[in-house]
């Protein structure tokens, strides 16, 4: 590929490739994000590419890969252009069905489109799904069009103008200036407006200075970076030259965690790309200005999320945080300038610079703006990724958007921010979601997770699986959250077994608050979150557990127990084959019982009894 | 060299700006415990003992004072109710990992803690990091470091044999706060000692003459002037 000389230059490419395309040639996108693999996403490429080939249609249709498309519930996806019908949940079956009904006769397949578990409307386009419909796809929107391993897609969708406007048309000064007038903050949890921390580097001492991607997502339930990586790397390779150019580095890093390889591997070719292009390296479109960025693979070490264990970690030293008194825009990686920023927030630059900071500022409350990604997980019918407006609300989100619970069962909280957020209960469901409303309520923004959890969770088992996260993750280099994290845990595995006394309790909100003051780092001062959030909402759960020996939401295995309703049971003898301890007797034909000292309450009988003659109940000793 | 000056617990004090701010606390005669400090090697504000309050505008925020370099105008407070606290549970939290160490039982004495609230275990390391750091940047060896992460962090030579450039100097176990054993108390060993706090000490008619293994507690005397309040 030959080199883009100057801007010019770029905007005739630009031109050649949209000469080259026909927008209204049929192309069929299947969605590749790592989710959809896992569903197989795959082999219904190749068996599209093997029928079309059959069929003798090549030059008549065009098979691409796209990223994800944020309906994880429902992969694999295939999105057919012009008319943009959307099929979800498609198999190899499906698809030679797909290419002579849709492509070759115009028909859709009625089974393949959704259907709104509420409503049982059925949607032949996309776009008016209630799950994408109230959402606002900013940074998402390019994913659908674009495939990853493709520079041409990118730069015909638009890619780079931010860029070339930004060398040539602007000085670093007004670039930040724009940064901060468009009040973008960090989109890694912590929220401090990207514009100051640029501004702050820029005047930092020294000649050589770093900028660093990071892109070490490792909150439970959160995958919002990996979809940008996946899908459009380009947009984040944008956004660190306009950064790079506004700051005045010439290096920087990209820090991937290694459990994202196709994250890595997307990366490397947009890399490549962009260098062949010359929108990388030396002399960036003529404009005198140098640039390039390197990889670097993470470990597998949660806290190297946090900015000083990062840098240590590119250093090649012990990931393990340090008290950030001076800050890394000061002296970061290798004791130089390091602007650090969240994969979120670079994506979010091109856009800016391209639609200006008003339109920006003009989304979102008064201190948070823009658009926020999260991933909506849990006991949620529409799981996924949702790009949503800041100031939305909580209710519209999690009813509107993500369609409800789970299997018609009650709403009991929502789980933000991660193992460093906490739970919101239902009476604070109306509350608009920005970084100080979520910091309020004891729960965070973090980098944008949100569990659902119904009635049938415990919150005390929940804050004791993030505790645990915490007490496995943390590094151990500070005493409170090496120590206190353990006891912690200690305290409510105490809980959760019946051996704890009510004195516990007031022992665990006193150490928390140790913990959370004390701690060196961002991880142990927010890891008591989830318990002291549950606390404060849940206290009544929190003491039953204490008091009475009892789980309300029949989870914590030491605290309930599992009979047989005798007049329920036609001893069909399903549970005394799959009972892994040997624990149920009883003749066919006869109801069977549970031998209490056996059971370690794995719930599989539960699970597999079609006539629900197993019941559970708390406390243990009944029956 | 210039000088800043700082409010520290309402008086105000003159100090050189290089200097952190432990060091300007301890220069100005405030106590304030440490474990992993050592005025000859780089700070690392793990044991968290040197916590202090700053007020700022927008509210008081917890500092460690031995990385924190000192600013024109702070207001610090060293003994607030929150550090205090903060800094009983620490010591608690330590000496249910390190029962046996004197350092801590003493530290425990003197802050008064008089029930550990977690199941006792039996470390001997607290992982404070001197000797790393001794070893490393006064020793120019880097014999040992730190292997494993949270709980399964611990000080150990690479791979666990003898080290080709250790010099038997003996370093680490000079700078080690927590390797001394403890003076025999009225509990058995592995169990909280107070017996500073419980004994009267004969020699306590007067103040400078306490010989007790604590520095200038003053328990005994408070014992006395106690006892004396009981008599009338």
């Amino acid at each position: 590929m030959k080199k883009i000389k100057n801007r010019e230059d770029l905007e005739r490419v630009r031109k050649r490739i949209v000469k080259k395309s026909d927008p209204n040639k049929p192309c069929i996108t299947i969605s590749s994000g790592t989710c959809c693999r896992a569903y197989g996403c795959q082999k219904v490429t190749k068996a599209f590419i093997t029928e079309i080939e059959k069929q003798e249609i090549r030059d008549k249709v065009e098979v691409k890969t796209t990223g994800c498309l944020g309906f994880c519930e429902r992969g694999p996806i295939v999105v057919i252009y012009p008319k943009g019908i959307y099929y979800q949940r498609v198999t190899i079956e499906d698809v030679s069905e797909i290419v002579t009904e849709t492509i070759l006769n115009g028909k859709i397949i009625d089974r393949l489109l959704y259907i709104d578990p509420v409503s049982g409307k059925k949607f032949v386009n996309g776009e008016e799904i209630s799950f994408y419909k109230k959402q606002m796809r900013v940074l998402l929107k390019n994913n659908w069009l674009i495939d990853p391993n493709k520079i041409e897609d990118y730069i015909i969708n638009g890619g780079y103008t931010a860029l070339s406007n930004a060398l040539f048309k602007m000085t670093p000064e007004q670039i930040i200036d724009t940064i901060k007038r468009s009040g973008l903050r960090g989109r890694g949890g912590a929220g401090f407006p990207t514009g100051v921390k640029w501004e702050n580097c820029r005047r930092a001492n020294g000649d050589l200075k770093f900028i660093v991607c990071n892109a070490d997502e490792g909150d439970p339930g959160a995958y919002m970076d990996r979809c940008i990586l996946e899908g459009n790397p380009h947009s984040i390779i944008e956004g660190m030259i306009i950064g790079a150019y506004a700051i005045g580095s010439h290096e920087g890093y990209i820090y991937v965690r290694h459990e994202y390889p196709l994250a890595v591997k997307n990366l490397k070719i947009a890399l490549n790309q962009a260098r062949e292009y010359g929108l990388l390296g030396n002399n960036i479109l003529n404009s005198g200005f140098d640039f390039d960025i390197k990889i670097s693979i993470g470990g597998g070490v949660f806290v190297c999320g946090e900015s000083t264990a990062l840098i240590a970690s590119i250093e090649g030293k012990i990931g393990e945080p340090r008290a950030k008194y001076i800050h890394t825009v000061e002296k970061g990686l290798w004791n130089k300038p390091t602007n650090l920023n969240n994969v979120e927030t670079w994506a979010n630059i091109p856009i800016i610079i391209n639609k200006g900071s008003k339109w920006f500022s003009a989304i979102g409350t008064e201190k948070s703006k823009g658009t926020k990604i999260f991933s909506l997980v849990g006991k949620i019918n529409n799981s996924g990724l949702v790009e949503v407006p800041m100031g939305i609300t909580l209710k519209e989100i999690v009813y509107e958007i993500g369609g409800g619970v789970l299997n018609g069962k009650k709403f009991k909280a929502i789980q933000t921010g991660g193992p460093s957020g906490g739970c919101i209960p239902e009476k604070l469901l109306d509350l608009p979601v920005d970084f100080e409303k979520l910091k309020e309520t004891g729960s965070m923004m973090g980098s944008g997770g949100m569990i659902v959890i119904d009635e049938e969770t415990c919150v005390v088992d929940l804050a004791k699986y993030f505790l645990n996260f915490i007490l496995d993750e943390s590094c151990g280099k500070c005493i409170p959250c090496r120590e206190g994290t353990g006891r912690l845990s200690e305290i409510v595995e105490r809980i959760t077994s019946g051996k704890a006394k009510i004195e516990d309790l007031k022992l665990l909100e006193e150490l928390s608050h140790v913990v959370k003051d004390f701690s060196l780092c961002g991880l142990g001062q927010t890891a008591p979150n989830p318990v002291l959030s549950t606390i404060n909402y849940f206290r009544d759960e929190w003491e039953t557990h204490i008091k009475n020996k009892t789980c309300p939401a029949l989870v914590c295995k030491e605290l309930i127990q599992y009979y047989v309703d005798n007049g329920k049971c036609n001893g069909c003898g399903v549970c005394k084959n799959l009972c892994p301890q040997k624990a149920i007797l009883g003749e066919l034909k006869n109801p069977h019982s549970i031998v209490q000292d056996r059971c370690i309450s794995c719930g599989i009988c539960h699970e597999n009894c079609k006539d629900n003659a197993i019941i559970l109940s708390s406390p243990r000793g009944k029956n | 060299m210039g000088i800043v000056t700082l409010k520290v617990n309402g008086i105000e004090a003159r100090v050189d700006e290089s200097w952190t701010l432990l060091e300007a606390l301890r220069f100005l005669g405030v106590e304030i415990p440490t474990l992993c400090h050592h005025d000859g090697l780089t700070p690392y504000g793990v044991c968290r003992l040197c916590m202090v309050e700053i007020e700022e505008k927008s509210g008081t925020k917890l500092v460690t004072s031995c990385l924190y370099p000192v600013k024109e105008g702070i207001v610090v407070k060293t003994h607030t109710d929150r550090v205090v606290k903060g800094r009983r549970m620490l010591v608690e939290l330590m000496l249910a990992r390190c029962p046996n160490s004197k350092t801590l039982q003493d530290l425990a004495s003197k802050m008064g803690i008089e029930n550990i609230r977690f199941k006792m275990k039996n470390e001997d390391c607290i992982l404070c990091g001197l000797c790393v750091r001794l070893c490393k940047e006064q020793m120019m060896s880097g014999a040992i470091g730190f292997i494993g992460r949270g709980e399964k962090r611990e000080v150990v030579t690479p791979f666990r044999t003898k080290s080709e450039i250790c010099r038997n100097c003996g370093a680490c176990m000079y700078v080690c706060p927590v390797v001394e054993l403890p003076c025999r108390g009225y509990n058995p060993q592995g169990e909280l000692c107070n017996s500073c706090l419980r004994v009267v000490p004969e020699c306590a008619d007067e103040y400078g003459q306490i010989m007790c293994y604590l520095e200038s507690c003053g328990s005994c005397v408070k014992k006395g002037e106690m006892n004396e309040l009981v008599k009338t």
